[in-house]
């Protein structure tokens, strides 16, 4: 008999029982669907992770001013300033391994257009930053040298900034004031289109490290030179760890700290920050893709349980069969295509199912659609197995009956 | 030359720890286009002969001749042939298969057989209608009375051209009128060149062959044929 014949006549014993052949197929179906989606959802919340990484810049290096002891009790990082400008420069001249190295001090201030205002996060940087960083420009230009040198009036605005106070358009040449000082705006950036939490990374302003110093942030808080944080780009990933130590120290040396005693800045690799987070959703995501597969192994006893079942109550049918000329092989191959079958056809709707679900987390959570096909191909043929090596043991029973006492059975 | 001949065969079966001896060394011969009645109360052996002769099983010792083919030592799936080209077998609940149409039910064994769908319709069709149930090939056996399905298992008998046919009580299940309906259609089928062996325990079906082989104890205890030898001798 043909395979065809054969998927003809399972169809037909699988049509006759229809309830019960999808509610077989049903433990399969959620096996599936579970895997897939699990891996696929998996798939773009990695993706996304990884577009985060890439709009911090790569392989960056933040270095804070630390706490310092203040008779026992620390303040937050970042309010001494401890690091300089100097050791910005320093750390570009001797640290060969760096590409890019960004002072940048913080503040936030208002900032007024017209009638319009908004509140935002105000950066001072130098000429490194938007390298370190990844910034890109939509529209204008960088900063110029001799802005940098002088502390020129000049802004470069962020995207969500770009909204707030201009909805759209060009920019460029628009006169503004932040914190009541007049600035007048030479570029825009590209959204990165990414947060953190609460924080918008495109809610900023830069403006000249020098600027920023005189007039914005404040000379109270700021010493003339002192830096907030310094932002390091390396060339090379490999080279982070090692890099991280030379940093240290350098800093060490530069600031005099001596054996024992408390750094006075702190070293975040930023990336790893990251990674750290996709680390912890990847092993849960392989935990809850694992107990889908316990899930699908399930659905395959419950096939087995069904076909046994089947050859029970088709005994009779099976010594007729042999009676009009089956053979044994016959018996073995129906009944296994019958249980392939199931398993085939709840691996499609498995599928189907899956896909829906990822399109609606993806929709939700603002993920890229990542379909896995290579999974989806494995899902078919892990259903298929699942159907043979369930169905063997069923298929064999029916098989191996003596076609007098199947026939003389009720 | 006999069509089916049976040689001194034997037959055992286990039931629990104990054998019991089915068929204790029988010998026979039916020619192609013989009617015969197997009778015999149950334990007899009657079925097991049956089932030896029908290709279902084989014999421990002896040696059985189907069509000139020894078919006594042949491997299950050899069987499962010869019971596919040479035997129709007609049981006394009929077994078909339900939820499937009578000319699915009717072609099921030409499915064994290789023959593609087309012809399986084709011939399907023409058993059908050799057993009066032309209009009927779209009904599933719920739809269909007691002699209808009988009818419809008739023709599935049929449908592969066989050279012999097997009934099992094939009237147990019908009530009177409709089981002499059912043994005319064999006799109409035994006069067109069939072979028919009939197993019954009841005398009026029994009558309807022309040779009747009672069993008794394992053994072929009267045989017609000879008795009719013995009157013309």
């Amino acid at each position: 008999m043909s395979l065809f014949e054969l998927v003809r006549v399972s169809f037909d014993a699988l049509r006759v029982n229809l309830l019960r052949s999808v509610l077989t197929m049903l433990g399969i179906v959620i096996g599936v669907a579970a895997v897939i989606a699990m891996v696929t959802v998996g798939a773009g919340a990695q993706a996304e992770v990884d577009r985060q990484i890439e709009s911090l810049g790569s392989n960056v290096l933040m270095i804070r001013s630390g706490s310092r002891w203040f008779g026992g009790a620390r303040t937050a990082a970042g309010s001494a300033q401890s690091l300089t400008v100097e050791d910005t420069r320093a750390l570009k001249a001797e640290i060969p391994e760096i590409a890019a190295a960004a002072s940048a001090n913080r503040g936030s201030g208002q900032v007024v257009v017209g009638n319009m205002n908004w509140s935002t996060t105000i950066y001072g940087i130098d000429a490194d930053y938007m390298i370190a960083r990844n910034w890109e420009l939509a529209q204008g230009r960088e900063f110029e040298p001799a802005e940098f040198r002088n502390g020129a009036k000049v802004a470069l605005l962020g995207n969500t900034v770009v909204e707030e106070l201009f909805g759209a358009g060009n920019v460029v040449g628009q006169a503004i004031r932040i914190k009541n000082v007049p600035f007048t705006v030479v570029g825009a950036l590209k959204a990165k289109g990414q947060s953190f939490g609460p924080w918008d990374q495109d809610d900023t302003i830069m403006v000249p490290f020098k600027t920023a110093e005189g007039r914005l942030l404040g000379k109270s808080t700021h010493r003339t030179g002192s830096v907030r944080d310094i932002y390091v780009s390396v060339g090379d990933a490999d080279a982070m760890d090692f890099v991280e130590q030379d940093i240290t120290e350098l800093l060490r040396q530069r600031h005099r700290i001596g054996p024992g005693e408390q750094d006075t800045f702190s070293i975040r690799n930023m990336t790893e920050m990251v990674e750290a987070r996709v680390e912890a959703r990847q092993i849960f995501n392989m935990l809850l893709a694992a107990v889908a597969s316990v899930s699908l192994v399930v659905g395959g006893i419950g096939i087995m349980n069904i076909m046994l079942v089947s050859v029970t109550e088709r005994t009779r049918e099976i010594g007729l069969r042999m009676a009009v000329g089956a053979k044994e092989r016959d018996i073995m191959l129906q009944f296994l295509v019958e249980a392939v079958t199931l398993c085939l056809l709840g691996g499609l709707i498995g599928i189907v199912v899956a896909l829906t679900i990822t399109v609606g987390v993806a929709e939700i959570a603002g993920w890229p659609v990542l379909v896995q096909w290579p999974i989806v191909i494995i899902a078919i043929a892990f259903s298929a197995a699942i159907g043979i090596f369930f169905g063997f043991y069923p298929a064999r029973k029916a098989a191996a009956k003596d076609p007098i006492e199947a026939l003389r059975s009720e | 030359m006999a069509f089916l001949r049976c040689h001194d065969v034997h037959k055992d079966y286990m039931v629990g720890t104990e054998t019991v001896r089915a068929l204790d060394g029988v010998s026979v011969a039916i020619d192609r286009g013989e009617f015969v009645s197997v009778m015999g109360p149950s334990g007899s052996g009657k079925s097991t002969f049956m089932n030896l002769v029908g290709c279902l099983d084989r014999p421990n010792s002896g040696r059985i001749e189907l069509d000139g083919e020894r078919v006594s030592d042949l491997t299950s799936d050899s069987l499962a042939s010869v019971r596919n080209r040479k035997i129709g077998f007609v049981f006394q609940q009929f077994n078909l298969l339900g939820r499937t149409s009578a000319l699915d039910n009717v072609a099921l064994p030409l499915l064994y057989a290789g023959v593609d769908r087309g012809e399986r319709t084709t011939r399907a069709d023409e058993a059908l209608a050799r057993v009066g149930l032309a209009d009927r090939a779209q009904h599933v056996p719920a739809q269909l009375s007691g002699g209808q399905q009988q009818r419809v298992a008739i023709a599935r008998a049929l449908v592969n051209s066989p050279d012999m046919l097997l009934a099992d009580e094939p009237t147990g299940a019908l009530d009177t009128a409709t089981g002499q309906e059912i043994m005319r259609l064999f006799q109409a089928l035994n006069e067109a060149g069939l072979t028919v062996i009939v197993v019954t325990h009841e005398a009026e079906v029994a009558d309807y062959a022309r040779r009747i082989l009672r069993f008794r104890d394992g053994l072929i205890t009267s045989d017609s044929l000879d008795e009719v030898r013995d009157v013309a001798v």
